[in-house]
């Protein structure tokens, strides 16, 4: 049972396969073959497949697929008229906002033709007419993949390539289909896009790796699908494994493989690590307690306190200052707000400049309990969950690094080694003070 | 008072401009933050309406200058 599906290794030179032309992809994968369409209200018959498969997608919530696709067959169906703009429509989340990942650009370079192959799939099962691949503005593979778009002449769907911008939120859900329908990348609030995404018609969102994954169960089925991983979410999946590991890079895995395991693909852990960031920046910190005897499936992962997210691990260096980094990712994210929703809009930024305090030694414990009600002030009050998750961030990571915390609260800091580790875009000039034309 | 139908008040929170009114009429179940956005006291967006405060809900929806509140019936 091999645990390289999706990204097929080259048994000479050890490295994942180049299968960017038709032909290399068809010679590794086989034919795609005719996937039957929605029809009298009900989805494809590859729906029974993708259900036995138990396939949840991978962009971050695990949502399990074949529901969300039902939900969009249900929500066409609904529709008093049979006009175009109750189609169904599919968008292929490859966007990839967090900046720790890098399994979507990786299937991008690689196998771009097996999530092409999956938009169809998806998009036949749920009857939709035209189909849309969104990668971030400024992505390196732009040309490569409006080129293998191009060469496939036999698709039933036209798919067409978009690029929003690079902003955190616009890769969320209901801003990718309000960017596809109107062009403006913020989150819209209200129904959900599977009931009204893009133009008010059913959207189906999915993640990059969910639809290559999708491309080879309407290949294989859905019991081979789940012949590895984890019975709760099975097959394998892409983790982004980075920070102080000798070997960073993407890696496949059968979901449930011992976290333990995973480290030691990537060359183990090199030095000393407290603790692990799971799933970005709008996942959670853990300590390497917790996580080391943990395994890579998203019950597990949520046992030991993290989440696997759209599966990125992030060893951190204990001799770099948690609290710095905490602040600097936690300042990206308050400037990457949408501005729509005050507690998004002025909560984020005021956490950032609390946490500024806190890792420059300047904070009270007066204003730590400033931090931990700010905290809760931006949960569960936004139009989309990016207050949430990073709130989880930081919440997590004070938690995690609670004798920091108190090092710094004393004026010190036990850090030996300065400077910064974890990622971020370059910053942006201006702060973004209400949705404008930075989002279009 | 006759058996009514349970009411929700929605906000959402991408169109509210944090102008306070509805905290004025309904200061049993919102109050504002430190920003003067509106947090319902059982948190999160939609909060149900006891029967007595019907009215002022319908009023907050009204007066909010952004029509950023809802009201919804369920029964
Ligand atoms: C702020 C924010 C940013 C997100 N960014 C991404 C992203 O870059 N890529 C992605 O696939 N999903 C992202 N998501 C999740 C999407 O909203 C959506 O759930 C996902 O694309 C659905 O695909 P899946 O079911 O295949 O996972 C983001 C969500 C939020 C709240
Ligand atoms: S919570 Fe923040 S990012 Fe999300 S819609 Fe509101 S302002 Fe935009
Ligand atoms: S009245 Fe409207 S705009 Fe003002 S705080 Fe309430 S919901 Fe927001």
């Amino acid at each position: 049972m091999s645990t390289h599906r999706l990204l097929p290794i080259d048994p000479q030179t050890g490295r994942v396969r180049d299968l960017r032309t038709p032909t290399a992809h068809i010679g590794a994968f086989g034919p795609l073959g005719t996937v039957r369409s929605a029809a009298h209200g009900k989805p494809g018959p590859l729906i029974e497949e993708i259900a036995a498969s138990g396939l949840r997608g991978r962009g971050g919530g695990w949502f399990p697929t074949a529901r969300k696709m039902e939900a969009v067959v249900a929500s066409a169906a609904d529709r008093r008229t049979r006009s175009p703009g109750s189609r169904p429509v599919v968008i292929a989340n490859a966007m990839e906002g967090e900046p720790a990942s890098g399994k979507d650009a990786v299937l991008l370079a690689h196998v771009p033709h097996l999530i092409l192959d999956g938009i169809q799939a998806a998009a036949a099962t749920v009857g939709a007419t035209d189909a849309y691949l969104a990668v971030h503005r400024g992505t390196p593979s732009v040309k490569m993949l409006e080129h293998a778009i191009g060469e496939r002449r036999s698709d039933a769907v036209r798919v067409e390539l978009i690029t929003p911008p690079a902003r955190y939120v616009a890769s969320e859900e209901s801003a990718l289909a309000h960017w596809a329908g109107d062009g403006v990348a913020t989150p819209v609030f209200g129904d959900r896009p599977f009931e009204r995404g893009m133009n008010g018609r059913p959207t189906l969102v999915q993640n990059a790796e969910t639809l290559a994954h999708l491309g080879l169960i309407a290949r294989h089925g859905g019991a081979w699908f789940a012949e590895v991983g984890d019975p709760e979410a099975p097959g394998t999946t892409l983790v982004s494994v980075g920070g102080r590991v000798r070997q960073p890079g993407v890696i496949e895995v059968p979901t449930g493989t011992p976290v333990a395991d995973l480290l030691a693909r990537c060359g183990d852990t090199d030095g000393p690590v407290e603790g692990f960031l799971t799933g970005g920046y709008g996942g959670a910190w853990v300590t390497s307690e917790a996580l080391s005897s943990a395994a890579w499936a998203p019950a597990q992962v949520r046992d030991a306190g993290g989440v696997i997210g759209a599966g990125i691990l992030w060893a951190l260096d204990a001799q770099v200052c948690p609290l710095h980094e905490i602040a600097r990712v936690a300042a990206y994210m308050a400037g990457e707000s949408a501005g729509q929703c005050g507690p998004c809009r002025f909560g984020l930024p005021s956490l950032a400049d609390d946490l500024e305090d806190l890792a420059g030694g300047a904070c009270t414990s007066d204003d730590l309990a400033r931090i931990g009600e700010r905290l809760s002030l931006v949960v569960n009050r936004g139009g989309c969950k990016h207050p949430d998750g990073t709130a989880r961030f930081v919440s997590t990571g004070l938690a995690v690094f609670e004798a920091e915390v108190s090092e710094h609260l004393r004026g010190g800091c036990t850090a030996t080694r300065p400077g910064h580790t974890l990622p971020l875009p370059k910053a942006r000039k201006t702060p973004v003070k209400r949705a404008g034309k930075d989002f279009k | 008072m006759s058996t009514h139908d349970q009411r929700t008040l929605h906000l959402d929170p991408t169109l509210c401009d944090a102008h306070g009114f509805c905290a004025e009429l309904l200061p049993e179940l919102i109050h504002l933050d430190e920003w003067g956005y509106p947090i319902f006291t059982a948190g999160g967006l939609a909060t149900d309406i006891p029967h007595g405060l019907t009215s002022e809900a319908k009023r907050a929806v009204t007066a909010c200058p952004v029509g950023a509140l809802r009201l919804t019936k369920h029964a």
